[in-house]
């Protein structure tokens, strides 16, 4: 046979391996598609077939055990080029280790054609099973034969979604289904039925390849035969910048404030703590300040508490650990639970407290208030901080409410119940 | 730049991401972890190409195709992510190509806990590639490095053909800070050069600085070939053959001779001082404002932070020479930075301060370094 793919003489495999005979078929059926050289990527796996690369003219990427069809997706996807074909060989041992990324391929639809060097076994490192292994197949390890059916990858590929998928018995010509495979658009699988001579053959004398896949009951036969199209990156091009001028916080206001404040507020999830402590930072940077802010709350963010640290300040904000809070805001049990330590630990703090929490003993002032009951509960934790800037000062109030009045919040708040502060 | 301020008020994850696509990266790959989901976000909306990878095998496996076809990926991920990366980063170090990985670092070990911060992962860097060869590794100090470091990361990954970290954590990556963005400079796009003469390509024949020319996979001009297997100047599979082997070192060395012209460090150094800290990442921020204090008692202390971390730039043992104490300060149980600078058994004069679990404040930092002041 004429070879255009693959270098003229020996392929690198045992005598009578059924690999030698799957790198003839692949060279022919690329013939059958009028291929160049250059327009083919050949992407190999661990195992003895993957020491085929240094005989192909194309180009070639040799990649790591089992991950041929991921590497292979993403040079399909990076060249996004339906001139271009990207070929993945693995063999039964790759397509153990990396079977999701064949499932994940052909659901992704990456147009790739990828070759399943099926011998049932292991052969670059003994001759050991894998989950393709058939039932009673005997390997090195399995002396006795193997106690459970293999995979039927093309059953999988297909239900994943493969736009073709065939398999074959590798003892013939079977260039024809490559070729129809190659010229698939989306994402082929072959699966090409082998035996190694060295391990396969040694463990199981006598027994025959057709009997064996018969025997398995894996179908000899198109999986599926589809037209399609394949998956196309999306580039994007109409990208802006992150910084945006929306972004931007004019200083309009002033604070006297000349040392840190260190402010804890702690609430429940569903409170609107995180969104109340963003609002309450921005109007403290709108007031000149340097800020920072970072949530606490745990993993399963809709319930429990939720808290928030700002420190606010005139100088560079450079520690943004925990240090005692100057000021504490609780308003709820969750966030009680959460901030208790630190309120008994804190001796200098002020504490904002709503009225139904009873606080642990502390040597912080306290002052109580009754914020639940006079705001609708999602509004709790802006509220709180309405009212400790109400008696603190340490910004003007104006600078929160403008803060306020620009975001998507305000539409659903009552500004006179947010600002009143009277005690009944 | 002009002199007027413009204020938000962001997470850096934000300047991380602006930087790295300015500079020319074009495809984000990713898999969801915290705390590195605020990247990933960014990310989506930013980059040109954003694909969400099924696990973190996948996710460097995309990456390496996309960047074997001329590509420059980045993806950003926490530990337990990164553990599942580690053999494909060895690939793509092997295969020389550029690519820059985030690892933004939480507490473990195993899951941990995913939002609370650390610094924690330095020492399986050091290790990571089998053979002992070094990933250049940077970090951030403050939102300006993570403007201007990101940027290099990417400039240094495409002009030496290999992957890079970008050592990070969870409180430098999610806590919100106001600034001034009319401080950070512009970003050049970093201009890529291909090869392109006519002459036969040899994928892994190093040119200046120990770098091999780079030709996409699936160009019209030359074959390519490309392998993570020991291989010689062309990329054929070889065992231990000197030309291989040669190949293999150059890995290394390639690293080690560039990481001199982007060691980025920050020396604040007073006459007089016998001591200095040394400090990376989230820790230089509590490391500086001990640093403050302790001058403000009339204390003499130096202080360096490193933000190019791997293969340590022997510039910081120049530094160093000139102190009797060196104090070197992480959030890790064991010092794993000093132990990567001074051993496991460093003299008496290195000095370690750690912590598990939380930052490091001043304060820590101030108690022990008053003993030595
Ligand atoms: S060990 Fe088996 S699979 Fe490997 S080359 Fe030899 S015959 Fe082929």
């Amino acid at each position: 046979m004429f070879r255009k793919f693959l270098e003229e003489g020996e392929l690198p495999y045992c005598k009578g391996c059924g690999h030698s005979l799957v790198a003839n078929n692949i060279d022919l059926a690329l013939q059958k598609n009028n291929y160049s050289l250059l327009d083919l990527i050949v992407v190999t796996d661990i195992g003895c077939h993957g020491i085929i690369d240094k005989s192909f003219k194309t180009h070639t990427i040799h990649g790591l055990h089992g991950r041929s069809v991921a590497l292979a997706s993403g040079i399909s996807a990076g060249i996004n080029n339906p001139k271009k074909k990207v070929i993945a060989l693995v063999g039964d041992g790759g397509a153990t280790i990396g079977m999701q990324h064949i499932i994940d391929a052909a659901h992704n639809n990456f147009d790739i054609t990828v070759i399943v060097h099926n011998n049932m076994l292991y052969g670059m490192t003994g001759g050991q099973p894998s989950e393709f292994t058939p039932y009673g197949f005997k390997t090195t390890t399995t002396p006795e034969g193997m106690k459970r059916a293999g995979y039927d990858i093309c059953s999988m590929a297909t239900t994943a979604g493969a736009k073709f998928v065939s398999r074959v018995i590798g003892t013939t010509d079977f260039s024809d289904v490559l070729a129809k495979a190659f010229a698939t658009k989306g994402f082929s699988l072959v699966e090409v039925m082998e035996i190694c001579p060295s391990y396969g053959v040694k463990a199981n004398p006598g027994m025959k390849l057709k009997n064996i896949v018969e025997e398995a009951g894996l179908e000899i036969k198109n999986f599926v035969d589809k037209e399609s199209d394949s998956y196309q990156a999306e580039i994007r091009t109409d990208l802006k910048s992150l910084f945006n001028d929306y972004d931007k916080i004019p200083v309009k206001y002033k604070s006297d404030i000349n040392s840190p404040v260190n402010i804890l507020i702690s609430g429940s999830a569903g409170e609107g703590v995180q969104s109340a402590a963003e609002i309450f930072a921005k109007a403290a940077v709108s007031s000149g300040l340097n800020v920072s802010k970072k949530g606490n709350y745990p993993v399963t963010v809709g319930v429990g508490f939720s808290s928030s640290d700002i420190i606010i300040s005139p100088n560079e904000i450079l520690f943004t650990g925990t240090k005692d809070p100057d000021v504490i805001i609780i308003t709820s049990k969750d966030g009680l639970d959460y901030s208790s330590s630190t309120v008994k630990s804190s001796s200098n703090a002020i504490i904002f407290c709503d009225s139904s929490l009873t606080l642990p003993e502390t040597n912080a002032k306290v002052i109580k208030f009754d914020f639940r009951n006079k705001v609708p509960v999602k509004n709790v934790s802006l509220y709180a901080l309405l009212y400790y800037l109400n008696y603190s000062k340490i910004f003007p109030l104006d600078a929160l409410l403008e803060n306020l009045k620009s975001d998507k919040l305000i539409a659903k708040l009552d500004l006179n119940k947010l600002l009143d502060f009277s005690l009944n | 730049m002009n002199n007027e301020k413009s204020i938000i008020f962001t997470d850096n994850s934000k300047i991380v991401i602006e930087a790295l696509t300015q500079a020319g990266a074009d495809v984000f790959i990713g898999y969801p972890i915290t705390p590195a989901n605020l990247l990933y976000h960014y990310a989506s909306k930013r980059f040109s190409v954003f694909m969400a990878a099924p696990d973190e095998i996948t996710t460097l496996q995309w990456m390496a195709g996309f960047s074997a076809v001329g590509k420059i990926s980045v993806t950003a991920t926490s530990f337990p992510g990164f553990a599942l990366m580690i053999e494909s980063i060895n690939m793509a170090y092997m295969m020389e190509l550029p690519m820059v990985i985030i690892l933004v670092q939480r507490l473990g070990p195993a899951t941990g806990t995913a939002t609370t911060g650390a610094q924690g992962d330095l020492l399986l860097l050091n290790g990571m590639i089998s053979g002992g060869m070094s990933v250049a590794t940077f970090n951030f100090s403050d939102e300006l490095d993570c403007w201007n470091i990101s940027a290099k990361a990417i400039e240094f990954a495409v002009k030496h053909r290999t992957p890079v970290v970008i050592l990070t954590s969870k409180e430098e990556m999610m806590t919100k800070k106001s600034m001034d963005i009319n401080l950070l400079p512009a970003i050049l796009k970093y201009e890529r050069e291909f090869y392109n003469s006519d002459e036969n390509y040899i994928s892994y024949k190093p040119e200046k600085n120990l770098v091999p020319a780079f030709l996409p996979l699936g160009n019209e001009k030359h074959q390519v070939r490309i392998t993570a297997s020991t291989h010689n100047m062309k990329g054929i599979i070889q065992n231990s053959t000197v030309e291989a082997m040669n190949n293999s070192k150059r890995l290394h060395f390639k690293n080690f001779r560039n990481i001199e012209d982007y060691t980025f460090y920050e020396l604040d150094e007073v006459p007089g001082a016998n001591t200095i800290i040394v400090s990376y990442g989230i820790t230089s921020h509590s490391a500086k404002e001990a640093v403050i204090n302790l001058r403000n008692d009339g204390k003499k202390i130096s202080h360096l932070i490193a933000k190019t971390l791997l293969p340590v730039p022997q510039k910081y043992y120049e530094i160093l020479s000139n102190y009797k104490t060196i104090v070197v300060a992480e959030e890790n149980l064991t010092g794993q930075y000093q132990q990567i600078l001074f051993g496991s058994k460093p003299d008496t004069n290195i000095i370690s301060i750690t912590e598990f679990g939380k930052m490091i404040s001043p304060a820590a930092i101030i108690k022990q370094v008053s003993n030595y002041v």
